[in-house]
């Protein structure tokens, strides 16, 4: 506000400087010498501080949604002790603040005429935004940003940047961090599923509340964004996190491994997965793998290989159910229409994707297609009837592997046919 | 009549603070400590031989002194102490044969404890979250103190089937860390600016200093032969550690951590040779339930617990958690009347 009430006093309305009169202007006049002005300037400029003064009422509007209740300005909405934002602002330097000029004025005008005139110092006031309206505009921010119940809730805020700044979070084993994952990871993938794929789910009273089980899914869609999407459902409809299991590629890549594991993933490995279900997590696993993501899109919906069956003996060995998961509409949203395998392998990667979008539009080809997605949880294949043995058994191991590929690959075709269009 | 312990490197200070330890149990008559260069602190009632274990006199002190008990803890990652990455290995390889054969023509022994390390499952993205003692390295590594702790336990394997009436019991640390250790993870958490590597945050496992000495004498004391991890309970992230001791850390692309680690090598302050950027990029983590279960021991810092031992020896960071703590209570207190106090 100091600006607002200074500015006139020099130039009075008239042209100041660079205008091209040959006359200096008032303002350089005042500049040039120190001497006391003549009287006839003093009343005007009393004047124009007192409508300044009235004016100023308004500045406030820019940093507070509330004007009429800031009718002293530089008060905040705490309304701490007058003479404090007054005092507060100024720095504990010889040259006067506008601030303390313009009260001095409004109190007692006789006082003015023996001043000396208004020099620049006044014309250039403090670039700093004093404390106390720094905290104003906090306040009113975070008022904004957190609502009514905002002072709980930005402490509970600091509270969690202080937890990560000092690293006091626990962590188990695997590097799982259920704080940013809940806050960030799910969250983050929560209004895509609801909003973008449409995620419409389907059995979800098959996942067990609580102890080991075995999800597997098929696996689609050159991004595993599906098993992105499958953890939130799980988690929206059971309340559980899903531990899926990653190639080791996953691991490999920078930032990626790293949010995988804060993410609750772990390595595809049978020593991984036993520990998992003995634990009583529930575990995602997509045994196409790369086969899967990364087919054309002319065999969409057309189940690859299923591994080994190492998820097989995993979870005859820990007796946990496995429940075979169908997921429609990853297939459609990265339609993977060619392939570089060259340069694939000159990056260490199994496959480098050419979709309709990608790499044409560069980024902006990064962007799912929105297509409707169905996620289907099946009836649980029991495997706790088997003997500890029985997971060495390769036939009865394959057997298991083609029940549950079956039963997917059903049950995908029951929900395209489900699914009105790809869109829709 | 107590046991007559013969413990190999005594120079180094784990080794020292064991022999120190052991001297002033109960069931020890006896302790021996041998290394090339005598040690430079207090051994208490312990001995000090002056004997290369790389040279055949061992064989005679083991003879001579009626030695029963061998704890082997000269197996040392530090090039930096022994002078070289040559002669390291020769004290850890050509050492731990020599001292091998010696126990072998020795009809006295009849227990031998190998401070071994977790290196031995080296680090890298195929990992499983947890090794057990069954587990090897997914990549055999082909150089370093991994290779040197493979041998050593190859040979010592050896050893086992050739001597079945000594009981063998190999120990496989993670990083010991603690207030006055010097080790490669201490000096690495010293240095004022903390490098990592870009994009990675690794799990961390940390033994305790005075858990590793408990463990050892714990192993000199039974009968129980076999390979066992020895780690305190959960993991701390590199990201985690770091907060902790408030420094900042430095995170550098992958391709550049071996050129900036072999300068930092120069210095002498912290290893940054291959096998520790791979460990600093994938992480490790040791399956401790045979620790538990079939040795009897029982650590008494967790990892986190022995981290913040170790931090306590260090100045704070200008990131410290008090310091992070005192900006928290402020920014709430500031900004919420009469609320200071308010915590989530």
């Amino acid at each position: 506000m100091g600006d607002a009430e200074i500015i006139p006093i020099g130039t009075r309305g008239r042209p100041g400087r660079g205008t091209g009169e040959t006359k200096p202007s008032a303002n350089s006049r005042s500049l040039a010498a120190k001497s006391p002005a003549s009287p006839a300037t003093k009343p005007p400029a009393q004047k124009s501080v007192q409508e300044v003064a009235q004016k100023s009422v308004q500045v406030p509007r820019q940093q507070g949604p509330n004007p009429a209740a800031k009718t002293a300005p530089t008060t905040g909405p705490n309304s701490g002790p007058k003479p404090a934002p007054i005092s507060g602002p100024n720095p504990p330097s010889a040259e006067p603040s506008p601030g303390a000029e313009t009260k001095e004025t409004d109190d007692r005008p006789t006082v003015l005429a023996s001043r000396p005139p208004v020099t620049t110092d006044h014309r250039h006031p403090d670039p700093g935004i004093p404390p106390l309206e720094w905290l104003s505009a906090l306040t009113s921010a975070s008022k904004e940003v957190f609502g009514e119940n905002w002072e709980p809730r930005l402490a509970q805020f600091l509270a969690f940047l202080r937890r990560r700044l000092t690293g006091d979070y626990t962590l188990d084993v695997y590097g799982f961090d259920q704080e940013v994952t809940e806050r960030f990871l799910l969250a983050a993938m929560r209004p895509i599923a609801k909003k973008w794929f449409r995620v419409e789910v389907l059995g979800a009273e098959n996942i067990p509340t609580e102890g080991g089980a075995l999800v597997v899914s098929n696996h689609s869609g050159t991004i595993p964004v599906d098993g992105m999407m499958t953890a939130v459902s799980i988690r929206d409809h059971t309340g559980r996190f899903l531990r899926p299991l990653g190639a080791d590629l996953v691991f490999r890549l920078p930032i990626i491994g790293d949010l995988a594991r804060k993410g609750g993933a772990t390595l595809a490995c049978n020593e991984d997965a036993e520990r998992m279900l003995r634990g009583g997590e529930l575990v995602g696993v997509w045994p196409e793998g790369f086969k899967g993501i990364g087919k054309p899109f002319g065999e969409r919906y057309k189940l690859q290989r299923f591994g080994r069956g190492g998820f097989v003996s995993a979870a005859i060995r820990t007796g946990v159910p496995i429940i075979p998961t169908s997921v429609v509409g990853a297939e459609e949203i990265y339609p993977l229409v060619g392939n570089i395998p060259s340069l694939a392998r000159l990056l260490g990667v199994p496959y480098l994707p050419i979709t309709p979008l990608f790499p044409l539009l560069g980024p902006l080809g990064l962007i799912p297609l929105p297509s409707k997605w169905l996620i289907e949880f099946g009836e649980p294949i029991r495997t706790d009837e088997y003997d500890a043995g029985a997971a060495d058994d390769p036939m009865l191991v394959f057997n298991v592997t083609d029940q549950v590929r079956e039963s997917i690959q059903q049950t995908l075709y029951t929900l395209l046919m489900k699914r009105k269009s790809v869109f829709s | 009549m107590g046991q007559v312990v013969l413990v190999t490197g005594v120079a180094g200070d784990l080794g020292r603070r064991f022999a120190a330890q052991l001297s002033r149990s109960p069931g020890v008559e006896r302790v021996i400590g041998v290394d090339v260069v005598p040690p430079r602190g207090d051994l208490s009632g312990a001995d000090f031989v002056r004997v290369d274990i790389r040279n055949p006199v061992i064989a005679k002190v083991i003879v001579r002194e009626r030695v029963d008990t061998v704890v082997h803890t000269s197996v040392e990652a530090t090039a930096a102490a022994a002078g070289g990455r040559t002669s390291t290995k020769e004290l850890n390889v050509i050492g731990t044969m020599q001292l091998l054969a010696a126990c072998q023509q020795a009809p006295d022994v009849h227990k031998l404890v190998l401070k071994s390390s977790a290196a031995f499952y080296g680090a890298s993205n195929r990992d499983p979250a947890m090794f057990t003692e069954g587990m090897s390295a997914k990549r055999l590594p082909g150089s370093g103190f991994a290779k040197d702790v493979n041998e050593v336990e190859a040979y010592t394997r050896g050893f086992a089937r050739r001597r079945p009436d000594v009981a063998v019991t190999v120990l496989r640390f993670a990083n010991v860390i603690g207030p006055r250790i010097t080790s490669a993870m201490t000096g690495y958490f010293r240095l004022p600016v903390i490098p990592t590597v870009l994009g990675f945050n690794p799990r961390l496992q940390f033994l305790h200093e005075q858990d590793a000495l408990d463990v050892l004498e714990h192993a000199t004391f039974t009968d129980t032969a076999g390979t066992f991890n020895v780690a305190g309970d959960g993991i701390l992230t590199l990201a985690q550690a770091v907060r902790r001791i408030g420094r900042p850390s430095l995170p550098l692309p992958g391709f550049a951590v071996p050129t900036f680690g072999s300068a930092i090598r120069q210095t002498h302050v912290a290893d940054f040779s291959a096998e520790q950027v791979a460990f600093l990029t994938f992480g490790r983590g040791l399956d401790t339930t045979r620790m538990r279960s079939m040795l009897g021991f029982d650590p008494s810092f967790t990892t986190a617990h022995a981290f913040a031992d170790f931090a306590s020896s260090l100045s704070p960071g200008i990131l410290s958690p008090t310091r992070v703590r005192a900006t928290e209570k402020a920014l709430v207190g500031a900004l919420t009347p009469g609320g200071g106090d308010r915590r989530g």
